[in-house]
């Protein structure tokens, strides 16, 4: 299979593979062109794999570094008010100029850049949800826990995080979500994923690949916020318990 | 590459693909954009906040509203519109669908939020529907619809760049033609006038909405009162 051309510059043309036939907007006249689609399954499979790693490995690192980064800000509650602070000023940063800020720094066209700007978005989502979550635990839960003879450690493993885990789960599903929206952009620097079938028919005016690639942008986020869902559902049954009692 | 150079260089200051009128592009996108999102948003959540119906769609249309990714709106509206890359109505059409999620649900929650024993003593003095949803619904949901508002636009302001990618104009220019040329500095001043333009509308905003709140503004009536008292006297 070719592999996806990704990152030709917007307007010379694009790179969807199969390059050999370009098609132009005016062979077909509705919106998405099924043959084409057809045709093109392959590509359109690696670049849905492709936003689905990209996404995946955002929200997986962003979990990893939020979850010290909250425990830090509740240990040490003066370090608390600058690190929302800092992620209210970079939430304002439009994702775009963000990954373009990273260049000089990471390069432009390099995953790295588009990871980190990825991660930057949900550890924002993320810290906050922890820390939400775990302010929630009540006191008198935090005192029987105490009581039973509970080390900070223990309480915090066994008692906050599972009580803290329906705020933290909505945090992972608003941070998916907003990830795979923004890793549409991670084809502007090469990176592929669906942004790059957007291009591509961005590139061509050609409306079959980017009305696929968008749909399936917005079908994927539905999916997965489903799916994390589900999890959260799993996760924490007493949840469910408790509704059905 | 330098940034510098590419900022200072005085060619960069003019002329339509200048620094001030893709600035002005970029605001023209957004206001447009928000002008007709407020337009349409508030008007139905105030209705709906003060009927107190339809709540569970005002308050979770933010939540969809969040999972709408910016590129994937852009392009379905570009292609389902007319004059998709000719015009900016159809970036400005997705925009605005952009705008709208974050003001319906603060404007309905803020209604909501209003002290039900105020609503009740305004009706008791006599104020109609309408009186009570201007002069006292309105006036005391403004905090949380400026919180709307500065989301929103933050939003708005930021996708708006994206509108370069379907040949319209804006700050986004800077970067896809950067892109186009493989001009570095030329793609990382404009995603600095983007960052930048976008903190300095949410702070004005953020000052905006501390002076119409009804709080802040019935302090400062009566620091003049209290000016004029001793004036007078």
């Amino acid at each position: 299979m070719v592999p996806l051309a990704a990152g030709a510059p917007v307007g010379s043309g694009g790179g969807f593979p199969g390059a050999g036939e370009r098609v132009l907007a005016n062979d077909s006249n509705s919106l998405i062109w099924w043959h084409y689609v057809r045709l093109h399954l392959d590509d359109i499979g690696t670049a849905l794999g492709q936003h689905i790693r990209l996404t995946a490995i955002a929200v997986g690192v962003g979990l990893l570094v939020s979850v010290p980064l909250a425990l830090l800000a509740r240990r040490f509650p003066l370090l608390a008010g600058p690190i929302l602070a800092v992620s209210g000023v970079l939430y304002t940063v439009p994702s775009i100029a963000l990954l373009y800020l990273l260049g000089p720094l990471t390069g432009f066209t390099t995953l790295f850049t588009v990871e980190t700007a990825l991660v930057t978005y949900t550890l924002l989502i993320l810290v906050r949800n922890i820390l939400t979550g775990l302010d929630g635990v009540s006191d008198d839960v935090k005192e029987a826990a105490r009581g039973m003879g509970y080390t900070d450690q223990a309480m915090l493993w066994r008692v906050e995080v599972p009580l803290a885990l329906p705020s933290i789960m909505a945090g992972v599903r608003i941070a998916t979500v907003t990830t795979i929206g923004l890793a549409s952009l991670a084809a502007l620097l090469a990176q592929g994923g669906l942004g790059d079938l957007i291009l591509d028919g961005i590139g061509r005016r050609f409306s079959t690949p980017l009305m696929v690639g968008s749909v399936l942008v917005i079908a994927l986020a539905v999916v997965a916020d489903l799916l994390l869902l589900g999890v959260q559902k799993l996760v924490t049954p007493w949840s469910r318990v408790r509704r059905s009692a | 590459m330098n940034v510098l150079d590419f900022l200072t260089d005085g060619s960069h200051w003019h002329g339509t693909d200048g620094i001030p009128h893709r600035v002005l592009e970029q605001l023209y996108l957004t206001g447009m954009s928000m002008l007709i999102a407020v337009l349409l948003a508030v008007p139905l959540a105030l209705t709906l906040g003060h009927l107190g119906r339809g709540g569970f769609i005002a308050v979770n249309t933010s939540n969809i509203g969040r999972a709408m990714p910016s590129l994937a709106l852009l392009g379905i509206f570009s292609q389902v519109l007319p004059r998709g890359y000719d015009s900016a109505w159809p970036s400005i059409a997705a925009l605005v669908a952009l705008g709208v999620p974050p003001l319906v649900t603060n404007t309905y929650v803020g209604v909501r939020e209003v002290d039900k024993d105020v609503v009740e003593a305004a009706r008791g003095m006599g104020l109609s529907a309408g009186q009570v949803l201007r002069r006292v619904e309105l006036p005391l949901a403004l905090p949380l619809i400026m919180a709307g508002l500065r989301t929103s636009t933050t939003n708005v302001l930021a996708t708006a760049t994206l509108a370069a990618l379907f040949a319209q104009g804006g700050l986004g220019r800077f970067i896809v033609d950067g892109q186009a040329t493989s001009d570095e500095a030329q793609m990382f001043a404009g995603a600095l006038l983007v960052a930048a333009l976008a903190l300095l509308v949410d702070a004005l905003l953020a000052l905006a909405a501390r002076r119409v709140s009804p709080l802040v503004r019935s302090r400062r009536l009566t620091r003049r009162q209290a000016a004029e008292l001793t004036f007078s006297a």
